[in-house]
Order: structure tokens, then C-alpha cells, then sequence
């Protein structure tokens, strides 16, 4: 039972981990928190059913295909629900931009998709038991964007832009740095990652429409844990709420699970409201 | 000047004043033709109507969090949800002896009022994605929790919701019922709109650090409205599982909590009206709708998008007439300090307010090193200094913004606690800031009279009642107000909206706000910045009129003329350290001071 728990808790948690870095990488150039990050895993799915079942696609051209139309559906939340609230960033109305936006996917994937949960296909048929590809697959794709993303922004150009307007936006600009770009790239590779984590958890969470909620909720725990813009605090934390929701999972039930992990993630906000790893807030007068 | 002086003697700007009557006709208009609607004797619009009521009900509760104090509480269908069991199952008796529905009614809205509390808990601490985040996540574990806990709730399969007494049990008697709570509902979140709690909302939404400084505690004051809507939702939740005689948790999806949250948004922020009539709108909307019933959510989605993005001031903003005056374009504050004695009174003798070597660092630079600073009652102190010397840092840890390293203060004899922004108004230090913090919506008498609000003695209750001793102080502030805003010479400006003044004018009003409390100790953040020379000599005489009154005077200024016009005493900051301290005369020829800063 034990490996069990930690084999459906690690990958859950690195599903919750890369929805965890999909918010993280939208935040850090434009320094919004977007309800889009969990209906991005869930289109990752859909779209994978889709490719793969439906029109009968070839594993790798399925994923490419999916990362480009979330890619897209990223540089979409920026144009529609990010940009023209950027101005007034203090009034959060951000929030409610894109928690429409993120409504409206949801509601189209639920009638366009089918409201019911959708088989995803197996995509490498490797490994049986605690050690089937819907186990460590999530874990595996949480690995390779954690070092595809300290590749990028470590060792190329384009990162150490990313990191500059992360850092501070009006330096970045006052540099030359074309912040705009940088802020569309950024959404689309957050695109990227959030198709990936539902395309790798395809099999353990299926195509359905209202995992899209569900990812919104369990992928932002690990960043408020983690502290805002930190991924290395939402690799940890999302590792952790996998591990102790499916440890919840086996010992209280499914139901009470979810509300053992609501008041764990009420109680440690309240200790800590910057997270594990956050900065304390900046000045406000 | 000559200009300047018939513009003295001219009588105040005549704007006309918006009468109390004119603004209920609407809420009249619309009770009038609710309580008419019967006549159509057409039940399916009973209903409707009824729906409409009960949504209102749980709205003008949950407007007060959202549209007043700012706080995006999203998932709101829980506490309806919670109403909704809770009088269910008391009615029917699943955990003890069915009880009367008015009784299980009542003890559905104490049992809301404890999770609105326990829902809004977070907000009192966490950032507004935080805090929209856990109300999302609330509402999907209350709607497992009814799923899960079937011996009670019955699971998927349901409840049958309480049924009312007669004459209740009618469609158009249920009908009336509803009205009338709603009519309540509107009355008492209208009396705390109006009230001094009203205006602390709407400062701590949109100008925390102003409120602070105002003595506005946040938490006291955002636990009292989250029990109120609390309450309210639930008690609509008892209603709602009557209307609906059947209750499952499906009955309670997303789109009913999107619907009551865009509701108050199309309203419209700090407004009843709007977020009432948004109601009345979403509540009709799917019925001319109906073939898009699939799309709903997509729709309110939607909705909420354009919204945001076209007109975030909502229906309100539109009907809203404070908008559409205008103003005189050549108008000029001509403040009137002969009023302030009868204003701030005489303050009675105290001790000062003293600093003593105090330290604060922002990592490595020391932006306070070892300053000594004393205030005494009646003088005018100003603080001046290079851009980076520590003259705000020196006002923001005496307000309390900031915890000094080291150091001592002490205020009239008695030790001043580090940090306690919002103790600081109690012992009579009141401030202004560099960039003024206003609510830009509400009216100027609005924003004065929260400088007010620690004096204020009536309790919430009594606010939500409109008791005696409440609209007595009322009256009493406005009044106050009134001659505050005359002093400081925006007595015609009372009624607009503050986002219309221009800047000098708020700087004015921030005064006007911080003078209600008729401070022993008046801190000035640059107060003269921004301002044309005519303005700052009627600054200059305002500013020397308080401290007659025996108020101190803490002055930070880059203007040198100014501060050697009317300062007893001049501190001069370099690098967060005192350069030179004395009487105007000595500072203007200290040798540091003079080819520091001053040139010459």
C-alpha cells in the first residue's frame, strides 16, 4: 500500500507541480496570478484524447500539437485578459479577467468535448503496477521542464531576459528589453507547460472538462506553499500535497481528503502568508 | 492677485446638493411595482419574483464584501448551500426533533454567519487571489461534503426543503415574505453603506495605508460585514430550499455563485442600487434566454470579461449624477483659517512627541541612523533634507509603517509602540501622505469624514439599525466635516466625486481628513508639492493656524522658502542622520547645511 500511495502520490504531485510552474511562469512577467493555469492541464488531455483516440494521431506529433494550441491559448489569455488590465494591477482586476476567461474554456471543452471523463490512450506502454507509465510519466515531464527551464533561463539569452523583466520590469525596459514579447512568450510557454502536465497525467486524471478546476486549485496550492514566482517551492510543495492527499486519499476517503487538504492549505496560509519560501511583502507607503 | 482676491470675496461655488428623497425614488419605484406584481396574477412570475428576492437577499450582504470592502469573495454559493441544509434538516428533522422552519430558519443564518467567518478568515490576511482561491475552494468541498454526509443531507438523492405556515405556504404569500426580508436587507446594508463603517470599507479597499492611519482596524471591521453577509447568504439558503421544495447538492452549481458575484459587479462598486438591479438582471436573463441554457456559464463568463474590461464602474457609474456635474474650471482652494478654532478646538498641554535614536535599515542601507527628533505642541517642525536623507522613512516609522531597529519614541510622556499603524489615530497623530490616498468614488465629505471614524461610538448593530445615537453622530460628522472642508477651502467640492479634483485639491483634503481628528500631532508629507505659489502661501497661512491651536506640526518639505516662512524649529536630514537641528535663523547659516543643500 505504501508504494501505491507513493507512486499515485508522487505523480499527482508532479502534475500539481508543473500546473504550480505554469502559474509561476505567468506571474513572473507580468505579475499576475491566472485562473487559466489549471484549464491549460486540463486541455492537455482533452486535446491529447483528441489527437491520439479521435483523429488517431502518432504519440509525437499529438504532443506537439497540443503544446502549440495551448502555446496559443497562453498568448490568447495575454492579449485578452492580462494586457488591458496590467495598467491598474493594484485593483486585481485580473482576478476576474481571467477567471473568465477560464470559465469560458471550461464551459466550451464541456460542450464541444463531452461532460463526461474521456479515455486517454497509453502512450509508451512501458513498466506494470507501481511502476506504469501513469506513474512516473508526470514525474518524468515534472523533471525535464524543471531542467529544460534552468537550461533556459540559466545558460541562453532569451532566459536571462525572462529572468531580467521577472526581476523588475521597468529596469528591463529602461534596458531595451522588449518586455512585451517577452510577457507573450512567457504566456506561451506557460501554455507549453500546462499542456504537458495534463498530456503526461492523461492517464491517471482522463480527459475530462472539470479537471480544469480541480488543477486550478490543487496547482496553486503548491505555489501559495511554495511562495509566489518560486519553483523550486512549487516542485516541493506540489510533491508534498501529492504525497499527503494521496496518503488522505487511502486513510479518510476521497472526500474528506479534499477537505483534510483545504484545511492543511487554510491553516499553513495563515502561519505563513508569504509561503514556505516567499519574500515578505514589499512597502507600501 | 487681484483675481485671486475677488475670487475670495466671491461667495462659495453654488453646486447643487443631491437630496436625500432623490436618491430612494428608484428603491421606491421598485418595491412599489413588486408589491403591485400580484395583480398580473400570473404565478410563474411569483416564482421568478421570489427567486429575484432570495438572490437579493444573499447579494446585498455579499455586496458589502465585494463591492464595498473590495474583497472578491467568488464562491458565495457555499453559505447558500449551508443555509439551505442546515434549515432543511432542521425542518425535517434528520439529526433531532423537527423543529419549527422559522426557528430552523434563524438557526441557519447563525450557523452562516459562523462559516462566513470561517470563509473570510483568509481574506484577513492573504492577497485577493489567495482569498478568491480559498472561497472557490470552499464551495466545492461544502457541495462534496452535502454529497458525502448522506445519513443527513441525503446525498444525491436530496432533501425536501421546509414548508412555511400558513399564510406562507401560498405562492404569492411565500412572495410577500420574501419581499419584505428583501426590503430589510436592503434598508440595513444601505444604513452600514451610509455609515461610518461604510466609509471604512470602501478606504480599506481602495486606500489601505489611509485607513490605517485613520485608526480603521481591518480585521474588526471585515469580520462584522463577513457575518452580516455570512448571515444574510444563509438565511437565503432557508429560503431558497423552501422555493425550491427539493433540495439536491446539483441545485447548487457554480453558475449560481458566478451569478450573485456578477451581479454586484454589474452593478456596480459602492452602490446598492446597481448591485440590486444587476440581480433583477441576471435573475430575468435566462428566462428570455432559455435556449441558451448550455451556454450559461459561457455567458456569465462572458459578461464578467466585457465588464471588467469596458465598464468596471458598472450600472452604477452610469446612473451614478455626481458624475456628470460639471465643475468650474477656474476654481481656486482658498482655505479659511479663521474656522479652525471652532473646528480643532484648543489642545490641551502635553509633553510632545519625542524620538531618540532611532535605527532602521532596508538591507544593507541605513535609512534612519541614530536620529533624535522632538515635537512639541504648537510648533511647526520642519524636516528637511537631500532626496534619500530619510524624511518620509522618519514620518512612516513615527505613523507606525515602520519598526525601527533600535531607538526609542515616546508620545505625551508615554512610550509609542513600534510598528501599530492603526493605534496611531487613538493617540492623536494624524498624517498626510506624498501621493494623497483618497477613494477616488466616493464623495469629498466622504473621504473627510473618514478621518473621523475612531470617534465614532455606535456600534454596528446600531449602524445597521440606523439607531438614535447612530444618526446623531451622523449628523455630527457631517457637520464637522462640512467645516473642515470649508477651513481648508473645499467647502463648494463637498458632494463630487474625489477622483475629480485635481491634485492640489486633494492634497487640501487630505488635510481636511486628517484635521477631523483634531490632532495633537499633524504629520505633512510634502505638502506643498505639486501646488502654485498662490496655493502654498494659503498653505503656509492654514498650516500656521493649526499649530496655534497647540497642535505639533511635523512638516516634510522640499520647499525652502516655505519651511523658513513658518517653521519655530527645523530639523535638517543627510543620509539619515541629523546634519544640523535649530531655529530657521541658525539653520540658514549653518556652514553644512548651507553647502549641502541649501546652495549659496
Amino acid at each position: 500500500m505504501l508504494a501505491s500511495i507513493l507512486a499515485s502520490g508522487l505523480a499527482v504531485g508532479a502534475i500539481y507541480a508543473l500546473i504550480g510552474i505554469t502559474y509561476n511562469t505567468m506571474f513572473a512577467t507580468s505579475r499576475v496570478m491566472s485562473f487559466t493555469a489549471g484549464q491549460l492541464g486540463m486541455l492537455g488531455g482533452v486535446f491529447g484524447s483528441l489527437f491520439m483516440l479521435r483523429l488517431g494521431l502518432p504519440l509525437l506529433p499529438a504532443l506537439v500539437l497540443t503544446l502549440a494550441a495551448c502555446a496559443l491559448l497562453g498568448v490568447i489569455t495575454e492579449y485578452v485578459a492580462v494586457r488591458p488590465v496590467l495598467k491598474s494591477l493594484d485593483q486585481h482586476l485580473y482576478v476576474l479577467s481571467t477567471l473568465a476567461l477560464a470559465l469560458m474554456v471550461q464551459q466550451t471543452a464541456a460542450i464541444l468535448w463531452s461532460t463526461e471523463p474521456q479515455p486517454f490512450p497509453r502512450l509508451v506502454g512501458l513498466g506494470e503496477g507501481v511502476w506504469d507509465e501513469k506513474y512516473w510519466l508526470p514525474v518524468a515531464a515534472c523533471a525535464a521542464t524543471i531542467l529544460s527551464l534552468e537550461f533556459l533561463y540559466r545558460r541562453t539569452l532569451v532566459g536571462r531576459a525572462f529572468l531580467a523583466v521577472a526581476e523588475d520590469n521597468f529596469a528591463a525596459r529602461a534596458l531595451g528589453l522588449p518586455e512585451r514579447n517577452l510577457r507573450i512568450a512567457s504566456y506561451a510557454l506557460a501554455g507549453a507547460i500546462g499542456a504537458l502536465a495534463g498530456f503526461a497525467g492523461g492517464q491517471l486524471l482522463l480527459a475530462f472538462f472539470a479537471n480544469g478546476a480541480l488543477l486550478n486549485f490543487y496547482g496553486f496550492v503548491p505555489v501559495a506553499l511554495g511562495g509566489l514566482g518560486n519553483n523550486r517551492g512549487a516542485v516541493i510543495g506540489g510533491i508534498l500535497l501529492g504525497l499527503f492527499q494521496q496518503a488522505a486519499n487511502f486513510m479518510v476517503g476521497g472526500i474528506f481528503s479534499s477537505v483534510a487538504v483545504f484545511a492543511l492549505f487554510i491553516i499553513v496560509l495563515l502561519a505563513a502568508p508569504q509561503g514556505m519560501f516567499g519574500a515578505p511583502a514589499a512597502r507600501r507607503v | 492677485m487681484a483675481i485671486v482676491k475677488d475670487m475670495a470675496a466671491a461667495p462659495p461655488i453654488a453646486l447643487p446638493t443631491a437630496s436625500p428623497f432623490a436618491a430612494l425614488w428608484p428603491f421606491a419605484a421598485l418595491l412599489g411595482l413588486a408589491v403591485l406584481l400580484p395583480l398580473t396574477g400570473n404565478e410563474y412570475w411569483a416564482l421568478i419574483a421570489t427567486r429575484a428576492c432570495i438572490y437579493w437577499v444573499l447579494v446585498s450582504g455579499l455586496n458589502l464584501i465585494v463591492g464595498y470592502a473590495g474583497q472578491l469573495a467568488i464562491g458565495y454559493v457555499a453559505l447558500l448551500t449551508i443555509g439551505a441544509y442546515t434549515t432543511a434538516v432542521l425542518a425535517a428533522g434528520n439529526l433531532f426533533e423537527p423543529l419549527h422552519p422559522f426557528l430552523a430558519l434563524t438557526i441557519a443564518a447563525l450557523t452562516g454567519a459562523v462559516f462566513g467567518v470561517v470563509v473570510g478568515l483568509p481574506a484577513l490576511r492573504l492577497r485577493t487571489f489567495y482569498f478568491a482561491m480559498t472561497t472557490l475552494g470552499f464551495a466545492t468541498i461544502v457541495t462534496q461534503v452535502a454529497l458525502a454526509w448522506q445519513d443527513v443531507t441525503g446525498g444525491g438523492i436530496g432533501i425536501v426543503g421546509p414548508t412555511m405556515p400558513a399564510p406562507l405556504d401560498t405562492a404569492w404569500g411565500f412572495y410577500y415574505a420574501c419581499l419584505a426580508v428583501a426590503a430589510v436587507c436592503t434598508w440595513i446594508t444601505g444604513n452600514i453603506a451610509r455609515s461610518r463603517f461604510g466609509r471604512a470599507l470602501v478606504t480599506v479597499r481602495d486606500a489601505e495605508v489611509a485607513a490605517e492611519a485613520s485608526g480603521i482596524a481591518k480585521p474588526r471591521l471585515l469580520i462584522w460585514v463577513f457575518i452580516l453577509a455570512g448571515a444574510l447568504a444563509a438565511f437565503a439558503g432557508g429560503l431558497f430550499a423552501t422555493l425550491q421544495t427539493y433540495i439536491t447538492p446539483d441545485a447548487f452549481t457554480f453558475d449560481l455563485s458566478l451569478l450573485f458575484f456578477i451581479a454586484v459587479l454589474i452593478g456596480g462598486r459602492g452602490s446598492i442600487l446597481g448591485p440590486l438591479l444587476g440581480t433583477l438582471l441576471l435573475t430575468l436573463l435566462p428566462e428570455v434566454a432559455a435556449p441558451l441554457a448550455a451556454w450559461s456559464t459561457f455567458l456569465y463568463a462572458a459578461l464578467l470579461l466585457v465588464i471588467v474590461l469596458a465598464i468596471p464602474g458598472g450600472i452604477a457609474a452610469l446612473i451614478d449624477p455626481r458624475n456628470r456635474r460639471a465643475l468650474p474650471d477656474n476654481r481656486a482652494v482658498i482655505p479659511r483659517p479663521e474656522l479652525l478654532p471652532a473646528l480643532l478646538g484648543q489642545q490641551p498641554p502635553h509633553a510632545g512627541l519625542a524620538l531618540r535614536n532611532i535605527v532602521l535599515a532596508f538591507g544593507g542601507v541605513r535609512a534612519i541612523d541614530g536620529l533624535d527628533l522632538d515635537l512639541r505642541p504648537g510648533e511647526v517642525h520642519g524636516l528637511i533634507g537631500p532626496n534619500g536623507s530619510g524624511k518620509t522613512t522618519t514620518l512612516n516609522v513615527i505613523s507606525g509603517y515602520y519598526r525601527p531597529e533600535t531607538g526609542e519614541m515616546t508620545c505625551d510622556a508615554a512610550p509609542l509602540p513600534a510598528g501599530d499603524a492603526v493605534g496611531r489615530a487613538a493617540r492623536g497623530i494624524a498624517r498626510t501622505f506624498q501621493t494623497p490616498r483618497v477613494v477616488g468614488e466616493a464623495s469629498v465629505l466622504e473621504n473627510v469624514m473618514v478621518g473621523a471614524m475612531i470617534e465614532g461610538r455606535a456600534g454596528f448593530l446600531e449602524a445597521l439599525l440606523s439607531l438614535p445615537r447612530q444618526r446623531r453622530e451622523e449628523r455630527e460628522t457631517t457637520a464637522r466635516a462640512h467645516q473642515a472642508l470649508a477651513a481648508v477651502g473645499l467647502g463648494a467640492l463637498a458632494d463630487v466625486r474625489a477622483d475629480r479634483l485635481q491634485h492640489s485639491e486633494l492634497r487640501f483634503m487630505e488635510i481636511a481628513r486628517a484635521l477631523m481628528l483634531r490632532p495633537a500631532f499633524l504629520m505633512l508629507d510634502e505638502p506643498a508639492a505639486g501646488l502654485s505659489t498662490d496655493e502654498i502661501k494659503r498653505l503656509d497661512q492654514l498650516i500656521r493656524a493649526v499649530g496655534r491651536q497647540g497642535t505639533g506640526v511635523l512638516l516634510v518639505e522640499h520647499h525652502a522658502d516655505l519651511i523658513f516662512e513658518i517653521c519655530d524649529r527645523i530639523t535638517v536630514l543627510n543620509l539619515g542622520k541629523v546634519l544640523a537641528a535649530g531655529t530657521p535663523d541658525e539653520i540658514r547659516t549653518h556652514k553644512e547645511v548651507v553647502s549641502a543643500y541649501l546652495g549659496g
